[in-house]
């Protein structure tokens, strides 16, 4: 384990944040609440298309929730779709101009909730495409509402008491369930709680684009991110709330890798 | 003279093609299965895709991102499958998407899912529905131009009979004339410049809600006059027949017209001053050409095969000037497929010379 020295001044002087903002996002300005994980995975999202040099071939669909000023936010090429519906939109996208690189980013209520078969479809056919799902167990830009994700004992606004699984049912486990599909060669579950995370799905995002490029098949990433405002936590314990919720049910890891040839 | 002999569902499709259709995508269910069908087999010999929706979810969705990227594309279904696609249909008019997308109805009671948008919200498609094989193999190739013209979905309205007849027709690639480019579909190769391209219902560009600050409101408005100039863009289409000297106007569309023209021929035959009107575009509808008649015409009178749909066009046309006689029924074939039995000569010219004898006793008293 490494230690940060403290007893000596830094060798290497302080930097801004900013100096560290990747070129593809416009505007740093959003709307997105104090705490909020998403952001970070559109920030490894847009660190991963910079690293592989990927921005002049690359379409983004993106789906309807906090995140959807990705949209604007992003500086790539992008359609945006309705709730749940863009895997297929990618699908079209990607039948059409097969050499791009084309992904979608969803929520858990618009990719597990609202388009569950949208997205086993696609999945399943094999589309040459990623699919990135931030999810964090709610819907947050309702307020923070049950999702199909919400894990057992959640507190959401219509699950005042905790999700409970006799009257709400049980938590879908997607990317364990994408990972059986033939037509899904890579698929990894990540979270954005702590910089190690961070460190590691960022990794599994530009993975996943490199697969797509190389044509291996339909690849997927979940990003387990931080929502205070729907969990109803201090912002501060969102990272620990992450932990020990969300990933004590879907735990972290590659789920499935390529076929070593 | 054309040397095949086609049935519609093939000349549909070979139309597609000659526009330049390249990706089409659907889900199974007569009588659209058939158009499917031969997609399926012509696309891959074009360089093109057809893909086996897994629902009409997917298949206006793939239909979206297709157009979206740049692809002449088209999908369909019949009036259900419609009914399921229409939050798609309504955020493509907002997101400027231009796509074709085909109806090949069980009946004719899908004309107010057609005209109206089936869908929230305030959006237009034009709709045009063809008589014959030979008139389908051209609509659909005017479809596709007319997507582009105005970036908006286009309605192409068959049936069961349009399906499967067999007509002797050439389909043959048709000019329409020039079209704006279509520079604001992506490609993915705007990415980084700080001018990267957004297909989307909710704005028109990344830049919008920055430069306007209006929002979401300010792109409904301009949805909206995009559709106010579609409507006094697009120039309706009209068959007409013996209108000079009508007494009784008989309106109708699609494969009913087809036996209301022969009919009102029979009835000019034996001297009765009968006349027809058939809007070829049911939007823009033919308010015009309706009106003008009406100020001649005694009554006007509507066969459709509903419970009375495009009649509320017609009186809306005729605005008062004339009586308008519902003479249409529902189609109540076990079929379900819009076979009509009522689509009978006989007595269909009971139904207009029922009209007609109407009108002269309204006149009397």
């Amino acid at each position: 384990m490494t230690t940060v020295p403290t007893a000596t001044p830094p060798t290497i002087p302080a930097r801004l944040v900013d100096d560290f903002a990747p070129s593809l996002i416009r505007n740093e300005a959003h709307h997105l609440c104090p705490g909020c994980g998403e952001p970070i995975a559109m920030r490894s999202i847009a660190e991963s298309i910079e690293a592989l040099e990927l921005a002049k071939r690359t379409i983004s669909v993106v789906g309807i929730g906090c995140y959807t000023g990705f949209s604007s936010a992003c500086d790539l090429d992008t359609v945006q779709a309705l709730h749940g519906r863009a895997p297929s939109v990618a699908t079209g996208v990607k039948r059409v101009l097969p050499d791009r690189c084309v992904f979608m980013l969803q929520g858990d209520g618009d990719m597990v909730n609202e388009g569950l078969q949208e997205i086993i479809h696609t999945a399943a056919r094999g589309e040459r495409v990623t699919a990135i799902l931030l999810n964090n167990g709610v819907f947050g830009e309702t307020g923070g509402h049950m999702t199909a994700t919400s894990v057992i004992g959640q507190r959401t606004k219509n699950t005042v008491e905790g999700r409970d699984p006799i009257q709400h049912g049980f938590p879908i486990p997607i990317a364990n369930l994408i990972a059986q599909l033939e037509g899904a060669v890579f698929v990894a579950r990540g979270a954005v709680n702590t910089a190690a995370n961070v460190s590691r799905t960022r990794k599994w995002i530009q993975r996943a684009f490199e697969l797509q490029m190389q044509g291996a098949g339909f690849t997927f990433i979940e990003v387990l991110t931080m929502c205070p405002t729907g969990w109803i936590v201090e912002t501060t314990e969102a990272p620990d709330y992450l932990n020990d919720n969300l990933a004590a049910t879907y735990a972290l890891g590659v789920l499935k890798e390529p076929a070593s040839k | 003279m054309p040397e095949r002999l086609i049935e519609g569902s093939e000349a549909i499709a070979e139309g597609m093609v000659a526009a330049g259709c390249r990706f089409f995508t659907g889900y199974p269910m007569t009588p659209f299965t058939e158009v499917l069908e031969h997609m399926a087999r012509l696309l891959p010999e074009h360089g093109g895709d057809c893909i086996n929706a897994e629902s009409e979810l997917e298949a206006i969705g793939m239909v979206w991102g297709a157009a979206a990227a740049g692809a002449r594309a088209a999908t369909g279904s019949v009036g259900q499958g419609l009914s399921l696609m229409q939050e798609s249909i309504s955020e493509m008019c907002r997101g400027q998407v231009s796509a074709v997308i085909l109806n090949m109805s069980r009946g004719q009671t899908d004309y107010f899912q057609a005209t109206r948008g089936g869908g929230h919200g305030d959006y237009r498609t034009p709709v045009l529905a063809p008589v014959d094989v030979p008139e389908a193999a051209e609509l659909m190739q005017l479809a596709f131009h007319l997507a582009d013209e105005w970036r908006n979905p286009v309605l192409f309205y068959g049936d069961y009979y349009l399906a499967h007849v067999q007509e002797a027709v050439d389909v043959v690639a048709r000019d329409f004339g020039e079209l704006p480019p279509k520079d604001w579909c992506v490609d993915g190769t705007s990415g980084g410049t700080g001018n990267s391209r957004l297909v989307s219902p909710l704005s028109q560009t990344k830049t919008d809600l920055e430069m306007h600050g209006g929002g979401y409101g300010s792109h409904l408005e301009f949805t909206i006059a995009r559709m106010e100039a579609m409507e006094a863009g697009i120039t309706p289409m009209v068959e007409t027949g013996y209108l000079e000297d009508a007494e009784l106007v008989v309106v109708s569309f699609g494969t009913a017209a087809r036996y209301v023209r022969y009919v009102v021929g029979l009835l000019r035959d034996e001297g009765l001053p009968i006349g027809f009107i058939r809007p070829i575009t049911l939007w823009p509808f033919p308010h015009q050409v309706i009106a003008e008649a009406a100020v001649r015409a005694h009554a006007v009178a509507v066969f459709e095969l509903n419970n009375g749909q495009m009649i509320d066009d017609v009186r809306l046309a005729v605005n008062g000037r004339a009586p308008v006689h519902f003479i249409g029924t529902l189609t109540l074939d076990a079929s379900g497929f819009g076979i009509s039995p009522d689509y009978d000569t006989e007595r269909l010219q009971d139904r207009i010379l029922n009209a007609f004898a109407a009108q002269h006793s309204e006149v009397a008293s």
